[in-house]
């Protein structure tokens, strides 16, 4: 088998070769003919999918890129969406102002989260992770922040209407607006990996000796990566809250954390376009699975998983790269070969 | 006093049960420097075995002895089928098969024996020994089983000829290898004997919390945290730890934070440990050569 190391270079390089802006275009076309098409509920749908996918990047920027493990992703999901929540309901903020005030928040506590992670490599990064996951919603409920969090209740927010006249329905709006935030934040995304901490933050996950005798601050840009991924993730919770009009405790349990990395394993790690394939994956095949039967999901996940590392070690993003070049050097060959016949 | 007495020793009986999963973990991190995140739930499914057992008109200390014998054979074909592929790749993809483990048992646990909690018997008499009122026959019982349970290990890994083949492959595989040693066969045996540590504890806490499919999930978090705290390679000091973390948690969930942050302690000490003294109580400092 190919170590999954070199794969991640693999994906990370083809992401770069095999972006038609055309096929980017379309999509983005699609995205946005979309929530006239389909019933309110599943333009509902849709944006959790695209809030999920926010997370998922940024899990992928931590996990993926940077290689460093977080199975408690949902910890900071959870803090972004309650800083929005507490903004929203506590002091009569407006719901778009929340969304950058969780990022920032998140950034923090994912900076602060850092800084005894880079003490931990593999997988006790991915345990000390996995606690903050597991905790998180037992501090959510403590008595002492009852005040703020609303305890095992929660808090229930209002949902936004369509600004400036717009005619759009509420979930319409919402669904732009989560399409906005997630396209700025996919090209900030994009261009971060490509610049000079992109990839020092690659180097770290596939030499971090090389790396730090270069002159890359490893310290620095581990933390820092810590931060952005939080930030992320953060800012997908907020949107969550906003969207779901609603938050507590339990929906942010550790199952959370362990969805989010599915969501990257499946979608494609060191893969942006993955981050969507994930969330659409994430985002219905549990609910499809748990009709079955209450153990299915998590079998489910727990055969991708396994199977996915077996398999498809680059995902559905790469497979999908894959097929896209095995179709391209056959058209190619085939066209040779046609000419070479006429000749 | 007497309420504190009480909290000090029903906390070393959970603390025994930390303990032997520590140590389970200790073995597999030695072997391989990994830490398996299905260990939990591989207790757990041997509790639900021991259950089975049990239910099935077994005696309990027969069902005690098939159940470590058929945890010790799931472990090595854990190993043998999960994890041997990938052990030579990267962190990341190990820990997907880990959790990915972990999902598969606790799912499997959840289909065949279904959601609802069930009760196991304890070995121990229900009244309390010699008529005392702070401990419970059952938490004596669980000490004095981790304490057999250490010992037994410590002379396996101090005096036979396996023992000190396994200690070879967890120091140096390579050089062990070309000493003879069946490199491959110690990491199933390790594997296995994990897996049957890991019953021994899954057996003793299921009497005192009820056995359900996430039995384990928040005594896994607190094995590693005593594992951190003794040192992770150093099985004596998981064994301290387990007890330490037991006797914390019962005395700082009783008087100073309150019971329903006890999981964040768990997190506490684990990045606690991390900050102040990473290599634990008993640990050796490891310094990487370039």
């Amino acid at each position: 088998m190919m170590p999954v190391a070199s794969l991640h270079a693999v994906n990370a390089s083809r992401d770069r070769l095999l972006r038609p802006p055309l096929a980017l275009a379309l999509a983005l076309l699609f995205a946005c003919a979309l929530p006239f098409t389909i019933s309110n509920y599943q333009v509902f749908q849709a944006t959790l999918v695209i809030i999920q996918a926010i997370a998922l990047l940024g899990l992928n920027l931590l996990t993926g890129y940077n290689g460093q493990v977080s199975l408690g992703h949902g910890a900071f999901s959870a803090i972004g969406a309650y800083t929005a929540a507490i903004l929203m309901d506590r002091l009569g903020v407006p719901y778009w102002l929340t969304v950058p005030a969780a990022g920032t928040v998140c950034f923090g506590a994912g900076f602060l989260f850092g800084l005894p992670a880079l003490r931990l490599e593999g997988t006790h990064l991915a345990l000390a992770t996995f606690a903050l996951g597991v905790s998180m919603p037992q501090i959510l409920k403590y008595k002492r922040v009852e005040h703020w969090t609303g305890g095992v209740q929660g808090i229930t927010l209002q949902k936004p209407d369509a600004p400036w006249g717009l005619p759009l329905a509420p979930d319409q709006w919402l669904y732009f607006f989560c399409l906005a935030v997630m396209l700025l934040l996919f090209a900030c995304a994009w261009n971060f990996l490509r610049s000079h901490s992109g990839r020092a933050i690659v180097a770290i996950r596939e030499q971090p000796i090389a790396a730090s005798s270069v002159g890359i601050d490893v310290p620095m840009y581990k933390t820092l990566t810590f931060g952005v991924s939080a930030m992320y993730t953060g800012i997908a919770g907020a949107l969550g809250a906003v969207a779901v009009q609603f938050v507590s405790p339990d929906s942010f349990s550790v199952f959370l954390s362990i969805s989010l990395l599915v969501g990257i394993v499946v979608g494609g790690l060191s893969s942006i376009s993955g981050a969507i394939y994930g969330a659409i994956f994430i985002q219905f095949v549990p609910k499809l699975a748990g009709d079955i039967s209450k153990a299915a999901p998590g079998a489910i996940y727990g055969m991708v998983l396994i199977a996915s590392v077996y398999l498809l070690p680059t995902g559905i993003a790469g497979g999908f790269k894959t097929l896209a070049q095995h179709l391209l050097v056959r058209v190619l060959r085939s066209s040779r070969q046609h000419r070479r016949n006429h000749a | 006093m007497e309420a504190l007495l009480h909290q000090i020793l029903s906390g070393l009986a959970t603390g025994g049960i930390y303990a032997s999963l520590a140590l389970a973990l200790v073995m597999i991190y030695q072997t391989t420097h990994l830490v398996n995140f299905a260990q939990g739930e591989l207790a757990t499914c041997s509790a639900y075995v021991a259950w089975s057992l049990i239910d099935a008109g077994v005696p309990y200390w027969m069902a005690f002895v098939l159940t470590i014998a058929i945890s010790f054979a799931v472990g090595v074909v854990v190993e043998r089928v999960a994890i041997r592929p990938v052990a030579h790749g990267s962190v990341l993809t190990v820990v997907i098969v880990f959790i990915g483990l972990m999902l598969l048992l606790n799912s499997l646990c959840g289909w065949i024996f279904s959601y609802t909690i069930k009760t196991v018997p304890s070995p121990f008499p229900a009244q309390p020994l010699f008529g005392n009122t702070y401990v419970t026959t059952h938490e004596v019982g669980v000490i004095g089983v981790t304490s057999v349970v250490v010992l037994v290990l410590y002379a396996f890994f101090r005096y036979t000829r396996t023992g000190l083949a396994l200690r070879g492959v967890a120091a140096n595989a390579e050089s062990s290898r070309l000493v003879g040693i069946p490199v491959e066969r110690m990491l199933g045996l390790g594997w296995g004997m994990a897996a049957a540590v890991g019953a021994v504890a899954g057996m003793m806490v299921a009497p005192l919390v009820f056995l359900d499919p996430n039995m384990m999930s928040g005594v896994l978090l607190y094995a590693f945290a005593a594992a951190l705290l003794g040192g992770i390679d150093s099985p004596g000091g998981a064994v301290l730890g387990g007890f330490l973390v037991g006797v914390l948690e019962n005395v700082l969930g009783a008087y100073v934070i309150g019971t329903e942050l006890k999981l964040t302690i768990a997190l506490l000490l684990i990045v606690g440990v991390l900050v102040i003294r990473p290599s634990g109580l008993f640990g050796k400092v490891v310094v990487a050569r370039v």
